[in-house]
């Protein structure tokens, strides 16, 4: 019978990215519920040194595979080594990230282990010893409920959602034999071009501040960069900014940009169009600042300024900057 | 170079959903359909790749009778045939079921390039591209925001948190598309007249070998998690509004 709750730990260089940590939080809670193990894949090259960390988090075993054809990610590598580990020993659940990486290799393994998967999702329990993922589902107008018949269940986690909660285990590491034939990598990174503005990504970004058509054009946006300067955060935009040109691609939040999940979400000169939402609707704190009252923003947001931004953009760098001094 | 696009039908995004009592599916009275926004990437790229190098351009999609209409927009975009998987079994069938309908269908037709949207927008489930690679046994990039084709591979550009990646994959290959691979062209009206007469094979599952299994279900559809009202804040001077919010937010929030 498949046993165990798995995740699939995600690591760049042989630095852990945040998700491995809220992975083995969240596996953590459904295994004592269950009663099972925590399980933890990781790959990658020259890593055994991080293996033991994930203890810290709950996890009770790490699968270790180190190879030099496990860095940079490629979907093929670790989607072969992961399926023939998790074949073999038949979890009952998987979880990954829902992040670029997780993204891409959770879906090719719901066609390599043939089962079903729930994307993207912001809660998970427990019923009749069977995983329950909940998902927003509709842009954001509603939640399901996705139950996974065939095993594992997997499930992929909003990243910035799933808190990371020490729970310290002295985790077994269990080194594995990928069974990796370089004949069958059809995929290869040529080039890892680094974002140089030293920016936090918007998908894991604690404080985002974020513009949109009220900002009028490109200029507008130095106040949103001095804002977040001074609150560690990284900027955004709605489409309509992105469209203009004012902003890149790479900014826009949305249903046809990023998913991102904060603590706190200020947004100015936003309406709050429906696909908006649909992109930030599960960030912890949502502030608003526009000067339509009437704004769909507000129905959202936790706490509202009805004025003009390029009048309370300032003041509020100001008074945060008074506040952390 | 022989290309195909699958494209989903969605509901337009405007459309107010109202999910149906029993939490089955949503009420679709009312509701505009049209081409989820991703494939619209996809199916450009394809007719580009189509304008350089010659070929064929096929459009698959799974779906009820008005999915016709979807593939007759890609068909009047500029692409040549249509597959219309139509079956009630697949009705709301999850990633691997639809992958392997879209996959039984491809294999029956020469493929360089498969392009799928990264993602539909409205079940957003994200998997389907990816799951047909694998059946079909040959590599994916996803997120692809660029692409060029060298010989008998493709180089493309796939963003990723703090980074782009530059990827070269082998061909055939499944590519899925990301905002920033292209503007997607409008149907012309000699284009929609053309795409009245191109042809469009229906199947079902039974023709196409496949056997519907179920995997995943939405077992239940809830409401969104009821936020607390929000709190306007009211003051003389913008200053003051910006002065109470950061009080807020540090004492009440705790978020800086
Ligand atoms: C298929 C589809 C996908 C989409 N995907 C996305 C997506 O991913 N992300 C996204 O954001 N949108 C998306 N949209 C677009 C969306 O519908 C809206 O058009 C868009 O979000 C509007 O952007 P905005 O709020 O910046 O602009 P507007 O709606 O024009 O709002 C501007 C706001 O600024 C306020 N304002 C103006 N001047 C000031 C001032 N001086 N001070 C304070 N407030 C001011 C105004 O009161 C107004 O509320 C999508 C649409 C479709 C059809
Ligand atoms: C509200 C809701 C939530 C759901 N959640 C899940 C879930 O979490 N997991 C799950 O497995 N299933 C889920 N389903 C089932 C779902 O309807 C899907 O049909 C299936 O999972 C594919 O997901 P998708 O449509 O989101 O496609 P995605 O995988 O997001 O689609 C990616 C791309 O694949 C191609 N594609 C997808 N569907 C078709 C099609 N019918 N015809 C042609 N090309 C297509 C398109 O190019 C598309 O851009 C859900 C259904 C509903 C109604």
């Amino acid at each position: 019978m498949a046993k165990g709750v798995w995740i699939v730990a995600e690591q760049r260089y042989g630095a852990y990215r945040k998700i491995s940590f809220e992975l083995v939080s969240a596996a953590r809670k459904l295994a004592d519920q269950l009663g099972e193990e925590v399980g933890a894949i990781l790959l990658g090259s020259g890593i055994e040194g991080i293996a033991g960390e994930l203890g810290k988090y709950g996890a009770d075993k790490v699968y270790v595979a180190d190879n030099a054809l496990f860095e940079p990610y490629t979907t093929d590598a670790h989607a072969a080594a992961i399926a023939k580990l998790v074949k073999e020993q038949n979890p009952s659940i998987l979880l990954l990230g829902a992040s670029a990486q997780g993204k891409d290799l959770s879906s090719r393994l719901v066609g390599k282990l043939a089962t079903g998967m729930a994307t993207d999702c912001v809660d998970l329990k427990i019923a009749d010893g069977k995983l329950i993922s909940i998902r927003p589902m509709y842009a954001g107008k509603c939640n399901g409920e996705i139950v996974v018949s065939a095993f594992p269940q997997m499930a992929s986690l909003r990243p910035n959602v799933f808190p990371a909660v020490e729970k310290p285990k002295t985790a077994e590491v269990v080194k594995f034999d990928p069974g990796l034939d370089p004949g069958q990598l059809k995929t290869k990174v040529l080039e890892v071009q680094k974002d140089t503005s030293g920016k936090v990504d918007l998908t894991e970004a604690n404080v985002i501040v974020s513009g949109g058509r009220g900002m009028k054009g490109p200029e507008g946006y130095g106040i949103l960069e001095e804002l977040a300067d001074v609150l560690g955060a990284t900027v955004g935009a709605s489409r309509a900014a992105v469209d203009a040109g004012w902003r890149p691609q790479k900014d826009q939040v949305g249903q046809t940009g990023k998913v991102v999940s904060p603590n706190l979400y200020i947004a100015c000169g936003i309406s709050g169009a429906i696909q908006h939402l649909a992109g930030m609707g599960s960030s912890k704190y949502i502030v608003a600042i526009n000067k339509d009252p009437d704004a769909p923003i507000f129905a959202r947001a936790d706490y509202g300024i009805v004025d003009d931004l390029f009048k309370v953009v300032p003041e509020l760098t100001k008074e945060v900057k008074k506040l952390l001094a | 170079m022989n290309i195909v696009a699958c494209v989903k039908q969605v509901p337009d995004t405007e459309a107010a959903i109202k999910v149906k009592p029993d939490g089955s599916g949503i009420e679709e009275a009312g509701i505009k359909w049209v081409m989820n926004p991703y494939d619209e990437f996809g199916v450009e790229e394809a007719l580009k790749l189509k304008e350089k190098f010659g070929g064929d351009v096929t459009i698959v999609s799974v779906g009820p009778a008005r999915a016709l209409e979807t593939i007759r927009t890609a068909l009047a975009m500029g692409a040549d045939k249509g597959i219309h998987i139509n079956d009630p079994a697949l009705e709301g069938a999850d990633a691997y079921n639809i992958a392997a309908a879209l996959a039984a269908a491809i294999k029956g037709i020469p493929h360089d390039i498969i392009f799928c949207g990264q993602r539909a927008i409205d079940d957003d489930a994200g998997q389907v591209g990816s799951v047909l690679a694998e059946f079909l046994g040959i590599p994916q990039v996803t997120f692809v925001t660029k692409l060029d084709v060298e010989g008998a591979s493709i180089k493309v550009i796939r963003p990723i948190e703090g980074a782009q990646l530059l990827i070269q994959s082998s061909l055939p290959c499944v590519v899925t598309a990301q905002k920033g691979l292209n503007e997607p062209r409008y149907a012309s009206l000699p284009g929609i007249m053309k795409a009245k007469k191109k042809p469009v094979d229906v199947k079902d599952a039974a023709g196409l070998g496949v056997t519907v299994a179920p995997k995943a279900k939405i077992a239940k559809t809830l409401p969104p998690p009821a936020r607390p009202p929000g709190k306007i804040i009211c003051g003389e001077e913008p200053a003051e509004k910006a002065r109470e919010l950061a009080k807020l937010l540090r004492e009440e929030a705790k978020v800086i």
